[in-house]
């Protein structure tokens, strides 16, 4: 299909716009993968030449240097430490004694046990002098895993600083020779305080997010892999486990009609997860949008006190109110109650249950539960959505509704034209980010439903799966159970991954706002 | 420009309306007072439908004649029977004082990490700086329940779950927090470089720039950081359950709120105890949101509009 521009695109009426639109959306898919595809191909030939130019350089360097560089090759800091610069060099031979302590002692040991992940599970022995069998435990496949990607981690580090150490003592001999001022330990602190300021403030967070997010995402990025099973690992240190390749992945893809296991269960949940993120995002931003523009509206009083009222569900921690409103309208609530005694529901109608009232669609009894949820999801989202609308209907310039009023422009007109895509436009990343957060929302269904009522078409999978469940609470069920399969929740965490990172880069691709910047300014 | 005053008038303009006034002849203002009421009385039935819960809350917080769950809302007696019960016949004490403890630590700490972190992605230029960005970015997308299990199990091994599990959970808190940086970005990135150009020339290191020209500009920010750092862990209940692993003596509030009423028999026995928790745990934490309001509407507001 050809490209129009300008006024061709314009001569088309509403409906071959659309079209028009909607083919070349879907024509345009290949196009984004062949450009992750060249992404990814340009990384790598990026990555390729820098490995390159190091290479070169760390031979050039050898070529080139006097004696003290080249020992630094196999001592660190010795190209430092005998030009002066005693601070520099003593660290650098410090890290070097403790990484090889670390790797002589443990480190190469766990490292090589991570092919089998330990062969030797607990025994029983007889002891002699007490008369009676105790366990004794040998290989543990997690500490294995654990401290094998701890020591891959200082490994790293360890050619990261090893390749700093010679670039170093490179510029120490070249500052040398040409009779220059090396920087002494003084001025390399003062350093860190200045030229080199952002190394100070970067080292901490940065260390807690390898720590504590990095290196835990790899570790289970390679449970997924492996049959690690926290129901066998009673009391946590006797338990083996083992690699079992893509098996894990084909237990979710491997679909049969009627099956009632993980794939089942994996689809129906990524369905009713997409579900909710959509309703709950949508529901909140229009409605929001809606009580924001009644508030703001002129000859309104009270302003503060609406505002106030809305934003008490904010300040109020979500535990509290998320639990007492499912409390409420649980079986025997105030409000389920209320509805009965006025005989507005019949006996066997829940908010959070099946209607086991066989004359009720199945489908119809199915939407009960998730309908309350998204409603209650209402209830704590439009007051975020309000103050944020609010921020940004002030931003709208006036004289756009000025000059659509002297048009005689309705007020509807004016939301549409004016308000909707103004809001849209500034609002997209957050519409993505929203999204997202509520396809990870678990807080709001944990604590409203846990899940429920139960959907025996995924009875089959651990985590006893619901029909509100989405696919972080399900993942949370997995790992707390009595079976607490590790290995699937892997599996969901990375298959979550995948989905957002998709979806990310498809409506990434698609937001005005990243397109035509300036459209509004 | 200065932020503090900036705030003052984002603070004054959001009592503004949008709408223009209508042009002066009857039809335009009858209509405008049908328009008006209608928009009042949805108002009002908002107001009821977003205060009902905590008026009941507060309500059967009250109530002595029984401890169930009940179809009415207005105690027959009243009296601070279940407050009293709280706090002599549970652990409700300790966890309030575990989940004070935690949420102080953890609003100093988590704070200065994300200060940090956000004020040298905005305002220093270094090697490697949008490779961190991206890549913080795509680790967001991990489900952060992910890494629970195998934190659980260094925790454990450290000795820093069940009823030690305060470092614990201030650790974990704290630790990966730095990925958090995007609203308070956000701010920064609105401070003129020339503030810090100016100084710079004057001969300020970049410690000095930050210490004695920004961060005296930045108190809206700070206060929005710890703000919602505080709130946090004080409402957190995932990872609080996950650490305390069923210990009472290593529970926050959420939890051990969340443990009274999680069984059927649980609901029955401690029902109206649970309420009274919730109005104890809910009357600081709103107190101190309504004073700090303005500062948190302004990071939401901003956070949002620059995405």
């Amino acid at each position: 299909m050809e490209k129009y521009v300008g006024l061709e695109y314009l001569k088309l009426n509403k409906f071959q716009r659309f079209l028009y639109k909607f083919t070349h959306f879907f024509l345009g898919i290949p196009d984004w993968f062949k450009n992750i595809g060249l992404a990814i191909g340009h990384f790598f030939q990026k990555f390729g030449l820098a490995v390159k130019n190091e290479v070169i350089d760390l031979i050039e360097t050898f070529r080139k240097g006097d004696w003290k560089t080249r020992v630094s090759y196999v001592v660190m800091g010795f190209g430092n430490l005998f030009r002066g610069q005693i601070g520099r060099g003593i660290l650098f031979l410090a890290f070097e004694a403790l990484f090889l302590f670390y790797m002589i002692f443990w480190g190469g040991s766990w490292i090589g046990q991570m092919g089998t992940l330990g062969t030797m599970g607990p025994e029983k022995i007889y002891d002699p002098v007490y008369d009676t069998y105790i366990t004794v435990y040998h290989d543990n496949s997690f500490k294995i895993l654990l401290y094998s990607v701890l020591s891959l981690f200082f490994i790293i580090g360890f050619i990261y600083t090893w390749r700093l150490n010679i670039k170093q003592a490179k510029i120490s001999q070249q500052l040398a020779l040409e009779g220059k001022h090396l920087t002494t330990g003084k001025e390399d602190l003062r350093s860190f305080a200045d030229d080199q300021f952002h190394k100070t403030l970067l080292a901490l967070p940065t260390i807690g997010i390898l720590v504590f997010t990095v290196m835990p995402i790899i570790f289970m990025i390679l449970v997924a892999f492996t049959n690690y099973n926290g129901a066998l690992n009673n009391g946590y240190s006797n338990n083996l486990f083992t690699w079992v390749g893509w098996d894990n992945f084909n237990t979710i893809f491997n679909w049969q009609v009627g099956g009632t296991g993980y794939s089942a269960a994996f689809g129906e949940i990524l369905a009713w997860t997409i579900m909710w993120a959509f309703f709950a995002t949508f529901s909140n931003y229009f409605l929001g949008m809606l009580v924001a523009i009644m508030i703001n509206k002129k000859g309104i009083k009270l302003k503060k006190v609406w505002r106030t009222i809305l934003v008490l569900t904010i300040a109020i921690p979500q535990f509290i109110s998320l639990l007492y409103v499912s409390r409420m309208f649980a079986n025997n609530g105030i409000v389920l109650t209320w509805l009965r005694n006025a005989g507005m529901v019949s006996d066997t109608f829940t908010f959070f249950g099946l209607n086991t009232d066989p004359s009720v669609p199945r489908w119809v009894a199915i939407m009960v539960p998730r309908l309350t949820v998204i409603v209650i999801n209402i209830w704590i989202g439009i007051p975020y959505l309000m103050l944020i609308a609010t921020g940004i209907l002030m931003n709208i310039p006036a004289d756009l509704y000025e000059s659509a009023k002297i048009d005689g422009a309705s007020s509807w007109q004016q939301y549409t034209r004016i308000t909707l895509p103004y809001m849209l436009f500034v609002t997209g990343p957050y519409l993505l980010t929203s999204f997202i957060g509520n396809m990870n929302n678990f807080n709001v269904i944990f604590l409203l439903t846990g899940g429920a009522p139960d959907n025996p078409a995924a009875s089959g999978a651990s985590g006893s799966v619901g029909y509100t469940d989405l696919l972080i609470t399900w993942l949370y069920k997995i790992t707390t159970g009595a079976q607490s399969e590790y290995y699937m929740a892997s599996v969901i965490g990375i298959l979550v991954f995948v989905v957002i990172s998709v979806i990310s880069l498809v409506v990434y691709n698609l937001m005005p706002s990243t397109k035509n910047e300036e459209d509004y300014q | 420009m200065n932020p503090e005053k900036e705030a003052v008038v984002v603070a004054e303009t959001q009592a503004d309306p949008i709408v223009l006034p209508p042009r002066r002849h009857v039809g335009m203002r009858t209509k405008n007072r049908i328009g008006n009421t209608l928009i009042y009385i949805l108002l009002i039935l908002m107001s009821i439908v977003w205060l009902f819960p905590f008026v009941c809350i507060i309500l059967q917080s009250f109530r002595i004649e029984s401890t169930m769950m009940t179809g009415y809302i207005i105690p027959k007696e009243w009296g601070f029977d279940n407050y009293v019960n709280l706090f002599t016949t549970t652990n409700f004490p300790r966890w309030l004082l575990n989940t004070l403890i935690i949420s102080l630590a953890t609003a100093v700490l988590q704070s200065v990490m994300i200060l940090c972190m956000s004020y040298t992605l905005s305002r220093l230029r270094f090697n490697g700086r949008t490779f961190l960005m991206r890549f913080m970015l795509v680790l967001g997308m991990f489900p952060g329940m992910l890494t629970m299990i195998i934190l659980y199990r260094v925790l454990a091994d450290m000795n820093m779950t069940q009823q030690n599990s305060i470092p614990g959970l201030i650790l974990v808190y704290v630790a990966s927090s730095g990925m958090g940086y995007y609203i308070s970005k956000g701010f920064f990135d609105t401070i003129p470089k020339s503030l810090d150009e100016a100084a710079r020339v004057d001969g300020a290191t970049r410690a000095q720039v930050l210490f004695k020209v920004i961060l005296p500009l930045s108190k809206p920010i700070v206060i929005y950081t710890i703000l919602t750092a505080f709130m946090g862990p004080w409402g957190d209940f995932v990872f609080a359950a996950y650490v305390a692993f069923n210990n009472r003596e290593g529970m926050n509030v959420a939890v051990g709120l969340q443990s009274m009423i999680n069984t059927p028999s649980g609901i029955n026995a401690n029902y109206t105890m649970f309420c009274a928790g919730g109005v104890v745990v809910a009357i600081p934490i709103t107190l101190l949101f309504l004073f700090l309001q303005k500062y948190y509407v302004e990071g939401v507001t901003g956070g949002a509009v620059k995405g």
